[in-house]
């Protein structure tokens, strides 16, 4: 056995322990912590390219499996796996992480809580390196609600603003929903497949034998065993990635600081959904082997949800005015291409969109992250404005992401976003994902160009309105000159940025039509050089075309917000003047949230207020009433006791003492009183002796 | 370890200290005494744990007596995995207790001792193995507990401790007439020899012929006695509905004592469930399976809504208890619903109980802890326990609230900390077994992380006021006194199979007794 997968586990280890150890250090010891932080990461980093260069060796799959805890005669096991899956994600979790850590270092400089920052970063770190390598969806989910939890805790690091606390309650809880069906899908498959180690040399859950038992089996309602709970764990992914209808907490989760944002928001967390339904690929495509089509119920459903997703959120970014949030809503959607991808496509498809878009969207939270720190904490982007001249490094860098992203023509989003959009255009189901997905790029392209135009183009127009967060976390000598203007970021922060735009620019490369080194990495296929593959299955008509939607969408970004730039921050926005209704349905995020809190969260707390009532009006009543009733049986019978039995037992006693005075008055000793006893009763008995005689 | 009186003396050894601490009436030295003879209870338990073998679960260390042969008496105590597994539950709880009313000064000497006596019932209570000195410890361990509540409660004490009092009374005595028919049909009140009776099919022949209840069949009248049997331990665990005793008892009792209601007399119910109910009764119970699961979904649901209107932090963890036994009792239930020959679920059966095992004692763990920060918090903020009295008190106590939020957690079931385990084994033996009552019951585990969250929130988030500003943070001592506890479920959440190795015998051995 290779070292390298013996000791997979000290890869989401370390972190681990670095956080551990930083949770005992006390607050004043900032350098250690993020030395630790930082260490421990480029310690996994390099572990997790020994581990990638094996599987560029050695691409077949190989697993570590071991015994967790035991009932009746029955294990319950866990293990990690080393395949070209997990190389990849813990390749890219190591990397992007490790520069998101560096760019912490100047982003969180003066916070006050920095030591708990790094604590909960390498915590985060090591759950997420663990949901990578676990072959098992036990030791997956136990990582995967760690991940939750540290997730929890820095959207509410700056735990003082009542909205970060309720954000990060929100998101917990909104992701919990997801995790139960999740829970209710593993214990399922635990109870039919006995395992939940996804592969273990031929008897694992992802394996033949198991889905083979899966799919001959259908529940009461008529659905094969294998969608069930291929769509329950479905359910994990969709709280998780942040996808319709469960994402409403991931634009909140921007009230954390923003590396934040961009390590679990953007890059890795989130995609952790994606990656779940990649891992679990073989039970959602499992079906019978006579099955007309390849595209199972659990697929399609997913093809669906991603694709209604990336239209849905990339509708709602149009009429943001966060930088942050407009990110946000960017990943929601970019992440409904991913799910988009895998139901489509397959697991490389929407892997390499994971993987690409990890770069570029990590690329743009850290130059957001930037802007923002360059502009005295100001997230408002009609408040910013022509920042390219003060923040060149920063402009330079956001506008390769912002490209990248919207699928500009030989960027990295561009090749990975064409393949899902080839697959979709393919599948044979519906052309209505490769409609949605297509009107997506155009809005994608839109509200980016909308997006840099404000912040980068026109005047500053920052000055007296300025509205800095009172509380704003780091301190910094901002106050000084929080009136001047914008300016650079140290270079802690650019290099990362620079770093991630050579990949947003580059990556793309490693999955062209010509060369699809990624899709055959992950498949372990043999790999060519060929560029008459370009020419095949419709490939360049469908990229012209994809070309040519972004290049509009850039157009009209341009047209509406560049060619004249915005003057007044307080002025209202251009579509708003055109098209008010739908603009501010939009800026109120389709009211997805109102209806939530007037439907399920009033619903629940009626359930609170009804269960609180009947444990005290109903149960209680009927304790109470048990105890009236027993209370009116002791004064029954206390008053038979007093008016009846004692009563009469007075009474009675009444009589005898009554007569025994009668009788006592007869023998008082008075001569007198016997002798006239005596007289009145010779008299009666002489009245009563003549009068018998007579009769 | 063996021929010595071991779990006598286990019992003794409390019963010793209360007396002494008793005499000594100060303070300062009764609480010396108490911490002193509760390490050496739980060194002892330790020590039994040692030289328990584990693999067959049977009763070990037993010792049988004559106490009264004519009236079918014997001293009969003995331990298996469940026992040692209550044992050792209830010497820590009780230390935890103890460390909890440390610096006290209202608790004199009187209170020491009551823990104490408290503690040797509850020894007693899960070792005995014949109802007549079993129902003497159940009564002697709700005498303590009483007084504990009535004298050093809140403000509503008299009247919540009469309730706890009266309520878990009538069980008592539903207990007691059921036993005494029992005995009068069978002449044994020997546990073991009751459900060996059982076993063989004989009780319901016996009552019928020596009862002689004109149009009575056996069954029905061992399923009256099973309900009897039941109710006394319904109130106890309790289940819903049984259980409106219990918010009011647990807010009103110093929160020290609520330590050992939750953690260790909590358990009694569900120990009377797994001891009692399920080797004398297991056709009854198996009759009554589908009005039980739902009162476990009850148990599990309806609480933990109603914790989430509670504004009283003692009142939230109070539901929240009977949420996480409503757990243990759905492990239960589903362990009932399929019986015999089907050993095709023989897995899921022994998931479902070495989950209940595990979740009974992570919760006395983790509900321990949880009332011990209320008892830190009370302390700091003059007996203020609202929901809404707070606010941001994470600037000024980080490390309260840390620590505190590592107990919650474990409440809400993270993965990592003790309560997961158990609570994932629960669901993984319920699931095949009753998939409906399953999936109702995960609604728990959302409420559950509503109200706990929202206390995160509330109390410990937002801005800090200016009342507030001077909240000292957990002092050195506490936080090494707390230290051990938060461990162990650290411990406890990664490897669980520090307990599952010795009680898995003993949960083959209760999942057995029901295949008949």
């Amino acid at each position: 056995m290779a070292w390298i997968l013996r000791n997979l586990w000290l890869i989401p280890a370390l972190p681990t322990l670095a956080a551990g150890i930083s949770a005992l250090l006390p607050q004043r010891r900032r350098a250690m912590s993020a030395g630790l932080a930082i260490g421990s990461m480029s310690l996994s980093l390099l572990l997790a390219l020994c581990a990638f260069a094996h599987t560029l060796a050695e691409p077949a799959r190989q697993v570590f499996n071991f015994r967790w805890m035991q009932f009746g005669a029955e294990w319950v096991s866990l293990g990690w796996v080393l395949d070209p899956l997990t190389a990849v994600m813990l390749v890219m979790v190591t990397f992007v992480g490790l520069l998101i850590f560096l760019f912490s270092v100047g982003y969180m400089a003066h916070d006050e809580n920095f030591t708990r920052f790094f604590c909960f970063l390498s915590l985060f770190s090591g759950a997420m390196l663990g949901v990578v390598i676990a072959n098992s969806l036990l030791l997956l989910f136990m990582c995967w609600e760690i991940v939750g939890l540290t997730s929890y805790l820095l959207i509410g690091f700056w735990y003082q603003r009542p909205s970060a606390a309720a954000a990060a309650k929100k998101a917990f809880i909104t992701t919990r929903i997801g995790d139960l069906g999740l829970l209710l899908g593993m214990v399922w498959l635990y109870g039919q497949t006995g395992t939940l180690l996804f592969y273990d040399h031929g008897a694992g859950c992802m394996e033949h034998g198991a889905l083979s038992l899966l799919t001959a089996q259908t529940t009461s309602i008529g659905m094969a065993v294998s969608t069930a709970i291929g769509l329950l764990i479905f359910c994990g992914a969709v709280g998780k990635s942040g996808q319709v209808p469960l994402h409403v907490w991931l634009p909140d989760a921007m009230e954390g600081p923003t590396p934040v944002s961009a390590l679990i928001h953007a890059a890795t967390m989130v995609a952790a959904g994606v990656f779940l339904v990649a891992r679990t690929y073989p039970l959602m495509s499992a079906s019978l082997p006579d099955a007309a089509s390849a595209a199972t119920t659990a697929l399609q459903v997913i093809a669906w949800v991603g694709a209604i997703t990336a239209v849905f959120a990339a509708l709602i970014a149009v009429a943001q005015n966060d930088i942050k949030r407009i990110l946000a809503y960017s990943t929601v959607s970019q992440l409904g291409y991913m799910m988009l991808g895998l139901g489509v496509g397959g697991v490389a498809v929407g892997m390499f969109h994971l993987i690409t878009h990890a770069f570029f969207k990590a690329l743009l939270f850290l130059g957001a992250g930037s802007v923002i720190h360059g502009c005295s904490d100001e997230q408002d982007i009609r408040r910013m404005g022509g920042l390219r001249r003060w923040m060149p490094v920063t402009f330079a860098t956001y506008a390769a992401g912002m490209l990248a992203l919207c699928g500009f023509p030989l960027f990295a989003g561009f090749w990975s976003k064409d393949e899902i959009l080839h697959a979709a255009h393919g599948w044979s189901i519906s052309q209505g994902p490769f409609y949605l997905g297509a009107f997506g790029a155009l809005l994608t392209a839109f509200y980016m160009t909308r997006q840099v135009c404000y912040v980068f183009f026109g005047r500053y127009r920052s000055g007296a309105a300025h509205t800095a967060d009172a509380q704003h976390a780091h301190g910094h000598d901002h106050a000084a000159h929080a009136a001047s203007k914008p300016h650079e970021s140290p270079a802690v922060m650019t290099v990362p940025l620079t770093i991630l735009a050579v990949f947003a620019v580059l990556l793309g490369f490693a999955g062209t039509p010509a060369w699809p080194w990624f899709a055959s990495f992950l498949g372990g296929e043999p790999l060519s050089l060929d560029f008459r593959r370009f020419a095949e299955n419709g490939i360049l008509p469908l990229m012209l075309a994809s070309s040519l939607i972004v290049i509009a969408g850039l157009a009209l970004g341009w047209w509406l917000y560049g060619r004249k730039p915005v003057e007044d921050a307080d002025a209202p926005d251009v579509l708003e003047r055109a098209q008010p209704g739908i603009f501010h349905a939009l800026q109120n995020r389709l009211y997805v949230d109102e209806f939530y809190s007037w439907t399920i969260i009033r619903l629940a707390r009626w359930g609170a207020v009804l269960s609180d009532w009947l444990d005290r009006r109903v149960w209680n009543g009927v304790v109470q009433l048990v105890a009236w009733t027993v209370r009116a049986c002791g004064w029954f019978d206390a008053s038979v006791d007093s008016y009846v039995v004692n009563a009469g037992f007075d009474e009675s006693c009444r009589g005898v003492s009554g007569s025994g005075r009668f009788f006592s008055m007869l023998q008082n000793g008075q001569v007198q009183r016997y002798l006239r006893t005596v007289g009145i009763a010779l008299a009666v008995l002489m009245v009563l002796l003549l009068w018998s005689r007579r009769g | 370890m063996s021929g010595a009186p071991w779990i006598t003396l286990l019992t003794l050894l409390p019963l010793a200290g209360g007396v002494a601490a008793l005499i000594t009436r100060s303070a300062r030295a009764a609480r010396w005494i108490s911490a002193a003879f509760g390490g050496a209870a739980l060194l002892l338990t330790i020590a039994l744990w040692h030289s328990f073998s584990p693999a067959s679960g049977i009763l070990q260390f037993q010792e049988r007596h004559a106490w009264l042969p004519a009236l079918g008496l014997e001293y009969h105590v003995g331990a298996d995995g469940l026992g040692l597994l209550m044992l050792a539950l209830s010497a820590i709880v009780v230390l935890m207790s103890i460390a909890a009313s440390w610096k006290n000064e209202e608790h004199g000497a009187l209170y020491y001792a009551l823990v104490l006596f408290l503690e040797a019932g509850l020894f007693g209570t899960f070792t005995a193995l014949n109802f007549v000195h079993w129902f003497l410890f159940w009564e002697l361990s709700l005498i303590p507990a009483f007084f504990l509540v009535r004298l050093w409660g809140g403000p509503a004490r008299a009247r919540a401790a009469t309730q706890f009092f009266l309520y878990t009374m009538v069980g008592s005595v539903a207990l007691l007439l059921a036993f005494l028919l029992l005995f009068l049909a069978t002449g044994s009140f020997d546990f073991i020899d009751l459900a060996g009776l059982a076993r063989n099919g004989q009780l319901s022949g016996l009552l019928a012929q020596n009862l002689h209840w004109p149009g009575w069949s056996g069954d029905e009248i061992a399923a009256l006695i099973c309900c009897g049997a039941f109710l006394g331990f319904a109130v106890k665990v309790p289940v819903v509905p049984f259980h409106t005793w219990l918010p009011s008892a647990y807010a009103e009792a110093p929160s020290s004592t609520t330590m050992l209601l939750t953690g260790a007399m909590s358990k009694m119910g569900l120990y009377g469930f797994l001891r009692v109910l399920l080797p004398i009764f297991p056709a009854q119970m198996q009759h009554l399976q589908t009005p039980l699961l739902w009162l476990a979904v009850a148990s599990i649901v309806l609480p933990a809504f109603a914790a989430w209107a509670q504004t009283d932090l003692k009142r939230i963890f109070a539901y929240s208890s009977i949420n996480h036994l409503g757990y243990c009792l759905l492990g239960i239930c589903a362990v009932l619903r399929v019986t015999g020959a089907n050993t095709a679920l023989a897995a899921e059966k022994a998931a479902a109980m070495n989950g209940v095992l595990l979740q009974m004692f992570n919760h006395g763990l983790t509900a321990a802890a949880l009332f011990w920060f209320v008892a830190l918090l009370e302390r700091r903020s003059g007996g203020l326990r609202g929901l809404d009295d707070f606010g941001g008190l994470r600037k000024a106590a980080p490390v309260f609230c840390g620590l505190m939020g590592i107990a919650l957690f474990s409440s809400l079931g993270l993965p990592g900390l003790n309560g997961f385990p158990g609570e994932f084994l629960i669901f993984k033996g319920s699931f095949p077994l009753t998939p409906r009552a399953a999936s109702i019951s995960v609604l728990g585990l959302l409420m559950t992380a509503v109200f706990l969250l929202t206390i995160l929130q509330k109390v410990f988030s937002g801005p800090l006021s200016e009342r507030w500003a001077a909240f000292p943070d957990l002092t050195t001592a506490e936080r090494a006194l707390l230290l051990p506890a938060l461990a162990l479920m650290l411990v406890l959440g990664v490897y669980p199979q520090l307990i599952l190795s010795l009680v898995n015998g003993t949960a083959l051995q209760l999942v057995s007794q029901l295949r008949f």
